[in-house]
């Protein structure tokens, strides 16, 4: 009986952790451009040639 | 290095275009043009060679130079001041929309510009919305230097008055946190009652009332936040005294509360509140998908997103950049080439070659001479020119057009769709069956009717209709995007479906404005003559002497002597003693009778030898689309230019359409509302500002585009000029989306029939509710996108 409620209040912060990282993220912007960050992630750092080979 | 004899083709190493066959090489690199070769090494020599290893050839051609002081009026800063999104001691903050972005080279070298520039801090690109954000040191480096620095790379950004004024419209966040706090309360409500429903056991009462509380908790947030979407769209369409969709949804999610509620409270059930945070979920995400808005399109453009945001002004001490709205009356303006009038005025200075096809729809570009009344909106090509303004820029001929009120208001004062009123009768054949439930109860059993009418209510409601209109919806919009076809918005769907008309605008629209076909009649031309004629039109800078001279190619070798050229009218010079006069029928034969084509005449030692008739190129499979249209529609083509090819379009359009020509932008509006008057639903197709009024006017306005980042007029929908073809099938696509939403919809009411047999009973479990109302809700979005897919995929659209 104890246990089931322990449980509850558990799920039910966790469900709401995530909701509370959905709404951040929104608010953020992460999904206002999902084209470019895939990209963006390939690139080096710095450019590796400073002539054209 | 040996000169390599070039046979095969030459790509461009920067923008991958044909180079021709005269490349511009530079480090054993071939260019198509100098444009190309500087950007390279610009690029070189900020070590940003990377940018041609990402992707292959991935510039864009710079044919056209942008001249050195067009930025000037970014040092104004009256002007740049509403450009700035934030501004510090040391740091500006900037967005600037660059069309040519295109592809992941561009987002890396845009990123690294800091490199070019170590006055810029950052750049960060959006590339759903082809922005830039750019930081940068403005005690270092001013706006105008940074759009410089773009432009010399490629990127010229695009900046207009309308920038200024509005933001771009968003998906609105408001919904997604909806969405989000439903799905959560949703989904726990859920889990919270299978212990109900798999038969807890009855001795455990405090944890049976623990879950109900629980339940009664989570369902605060979507009756009093989530659903308030239902509650405003309901409260709107009243006050309009119109009754849609969302009012008998409503009804229905606060008759499952208050029941549900009631239930808790008095400890008597554990209340439907998992069916009703569900259709609230469900119906939230068939909005979202239905709102889906092209982030990177505007279908609200009017005139000032077309005009330039500033032009150069002359005055007693030079010249000096002015923002539209402030250039007065008698003003001395300076037009550079490819820039656009923008108000009336009188042309005080150098020769006009105005480009008007934008505008009026006329194809080829007009002369006029000094003291000419020259109107706001066409594009001066050539050399610099002058001009006094006559009229202000809100007052000139064609913005008063756009400025109608008429076609500022909202399109349509009300759209209904047949949803609603569908969902009227369903809303009455329900409260018929919750009466006809009632008196039975009432005669039999009176303690039964509370139940079994709030039963009815619950079950009855018409979500499954909405659900299956905005999934459809929903799916058909992104389908018709993936195919480069663009709506406004999920009512476009019907009222392109609905449409028995269709008018179409010519140039730019069917015809393709960029490109002229050539052909000759008359006595045979020798090939040295041919020469002759091509060094004698390849003086002039006229677009159909242009055109004459690529059309006949290679020139004569000799001189030309004595060449004169009549402004619009024609060319005169001698070639190896020959007199050669070429132009319109008046200059060369001297009567100008009975000719409605477009034609050059030509005559060599003053005998009449034949003509050049210059065609427009009609865009690909135009003649299959319209034997396909001929079919289900009428058709009529609107446009602004000359009647030369009149029987050529009544050929394809067929015997009963109707082709008018010489037609302004009122005569395209009047002749919308013409046709709307007779009872017809009217597609307008076209592509210029002289469209721009018809476009609204009709019952849909499709824009026709060749880039769909470039200017549009506002319009209902944009199509990607080479898709136009397959515009048959787009708009079948359309009218298939009624007979989906209305399938589907019969199918969800057979598990309402199935609910109701329970609740007019009055025994409708909390279970039975909670089985039926996602089993319906998933069959509804699973029937949809596999019908519209099917349709989609019959019709052979992606």
């Amino acid at each position: 009986m104890s246990a089931i409620i322990i449980l509850l209040v558990i799920s039910l912060i966790v469900a709401g952790v995530f909701l509370v990282a959905f709404l951040y993220s929104v608010k953020q912007g992460q999904f206002d451009d999902e084209q470019s960050p895939p990209i963006r992630i390939l690139f080096d750092d710095t450019p590796n040639s400073t002539k054209h080979q | 290095m040996k000169p390599v004899a070039v046979s095969t083709q030459v790509t461009c190493f920067h923008c991958g275009e044909d180079c021709g066959k005269h490349p511009v090489v530079a480090q054993e690199l071939q260019f198509c043009c100098e444009g190309c070769k500087m950007v390279y090494e610009i690029l070189n020599q900020g070590g940003l060679c990377d940018y041609y290893n990402l992707s292959k050839n991935p510039g864009s051609r710079q044919t056209s130079i942008v001249r050195e002081n067009k930025f000037a009026f970014l040092d104004d800063p009256s002007i740049a001041q509403p450009l700035i999104a934030y501004s510090d001691d040391t740091q500006t903050h900037v967005s600037f929309y660059l069309p040519q972005m295109h592809c992941s080279s561009c987002l890396w070298l845009l990123e690294n510009l800091f490199r070019l520039n170590q006055n810029i801090i950052s750049c960060k690109v959006n590339f759903t919305r082809k922005e830039a954000e750019i930081i940068f040191n403005h005690r270092e480096v001013s706006l105008r230097s940074v759009a410089e620095l773009l432009t010399s790379i490629g990127y010229e950004p695009y900046i207009s008055f309308s920038n200024i004024k509005d933001a771009r419209p968003g998906v609105s966040k408001a919904k997604i946190y909806k969405l989000g706090v439903a799905g959560f309360c949703f989904a726990n409500i859920m889990l919270l009652s299978f212990p109900e429903y798999l038969g807890i056991d009855g001795k455990e009462v405090n944890l049976v009332r623990l879950f109900r509380y629980l339940n009664l908790l989570l369902s605060f947030p979507v009756f009093f936040y989530c659903a308030t979407e239902f509650y405003q769209g309901a409260w709107r369409s009243l006050k309009h005294k119109f009754l849609n969709i969302d009012a008998p949804i409503v009804l229905a999610i606060w008759v499952t509360f208050a029941r549900s509620l009631y239930e808790v409270l008095t400890g008597t059930g554990s209340g439907y509140f998992d069916s009703m945070t569900g259709i609230v979920f469900f119906m939230l995400v068939g909005r979202i998908l239905q709102d889906k808005t092209y982030a990177q399109l505007s279908f609200d453009r009017d005139y000032t997103a077309y005009f330039p945001i500033a032009v150069t002004r002359l005055n007693n001490n030079g010249e000096s950049s002015v923002a539209l709205p402030d250039i007065k009356l008698n003003d001395t303006l300076r037009i550079h080439h490819q820039e656009l009038i923008p108000a009336d005025g009188i042309l005080t200075r150098g020769k006009a070659l105005i480009d008007y096809s934008f505008v009026t729809g006329e194809s080829l570009p007009v002369v006029k001479e000094m003291g000419e009344i020259i109107y706001a909106g066409g594009r001066q090509t050539g050399s610099n020119v002058e001009m006094l303004v006559i009229k202000e820029v809100a007052q000139s001929y064609l913005t008063k057009l756009w400025n109608r009120d008429e076609l500022k208001s909202g399109k349509k004062d009300e759209q209904r769709s047949f949803v609603h009123l569908t969902s009227r009768y369903f809303t009455w054949v329900v409260f018929g069956i919750a009466a006809i439930t009632a008196a039975y109860w009432l005669v039999n059993d009176p303690t039964k009717v509370a139940n079994s009418v709030t039963a009815v209510m619950i079950i009855a409601c018409p979500c499954a209709l909405l659900l299956s209109n905005t999934f459809t919806n929903g799916n058909i919009l992104s389908m018709l995007g993936r195919n480069q076809f663009y709506l406004r918005n999920a009512q476009t769907i019907e009222n392109i479906a609905k449409a028995n008309h269709i008018v179409f605008d010519k140039t730019g629209t069917l015809t393709n404005g960029a490109s002229l076909e050539i052909s000759y009649e008359g006595e045979l031309l020798t090939p040295q003559q041919q020469q002759w004629i091509a060094l004698l039109a390849s003086q002039s800078a006229h677009p159909l002497s242009k055109a004459i001279a690529e059309h006949l190619g290679d020139r004569s070798p000799e001189s030309i002597t004595g060449f004169t050229e009549t402004g619009g009218l024609g060319l005169r010079g001698s070639i190896a003693g020959k007199a050669i006069c070429m132009g319109s029928k008046k200059f060369v034969l001297g009567n100008k009778q009975g000719d409605e084509k477009t034609a050059v005449y030509v005559s060599i030692d003053r005998k009449y030898r034949g003509r050049f008739i210059v065609k427009n190129h009609y865009r690909e499979n135009i003649v299959k689309l319209f034997s396909k249209l001929r079919k289900g529609y009428s058709l009529s083509v609107l446009s602004g230019d000359n009647a030369g090819e009149k029987d050529f379009l009544q050929n394809l359009l067929g015997k009963r359409a109707g082709i008018y020509f010489h037609q302004g932008p009122h005569d395209k509006l009047n002749m919308i509302k013409q046709l709307q008057s007779t009872g017809k639903k009217v597609i307008m197709v076209g592509d210029g500002l002289n469209d721009a009024g018809a476009l609204k006017q009709a019952d849909a306005g499709i824009a026709v585009s060749d880039n769909c980042n470039n200017f549009t007029p506002a319009s209902d929908a944009i199509i990607q000029a080479e898709k136009l073809p397959l515009l048959h099938k787009f708009i079948r696509l359309c009218r298939i989306n009624k007979r989906v939403v209305v399938s589907s919809f019969i199918i969800s009411i057979l598990y309402n029939v199935a609910g109701i047999y329970f609740a007019v009973q009055g025994n409708l479990s909390p279970m039975v509710a909670a089985i039926l109302m996602p089993a319906s809700s998933l069959s509804i979005i699973l029937i949809s996108f596999a019908a519209t897919n099917l349709a989609a995929w019959k019709l052979g659209l992606k």
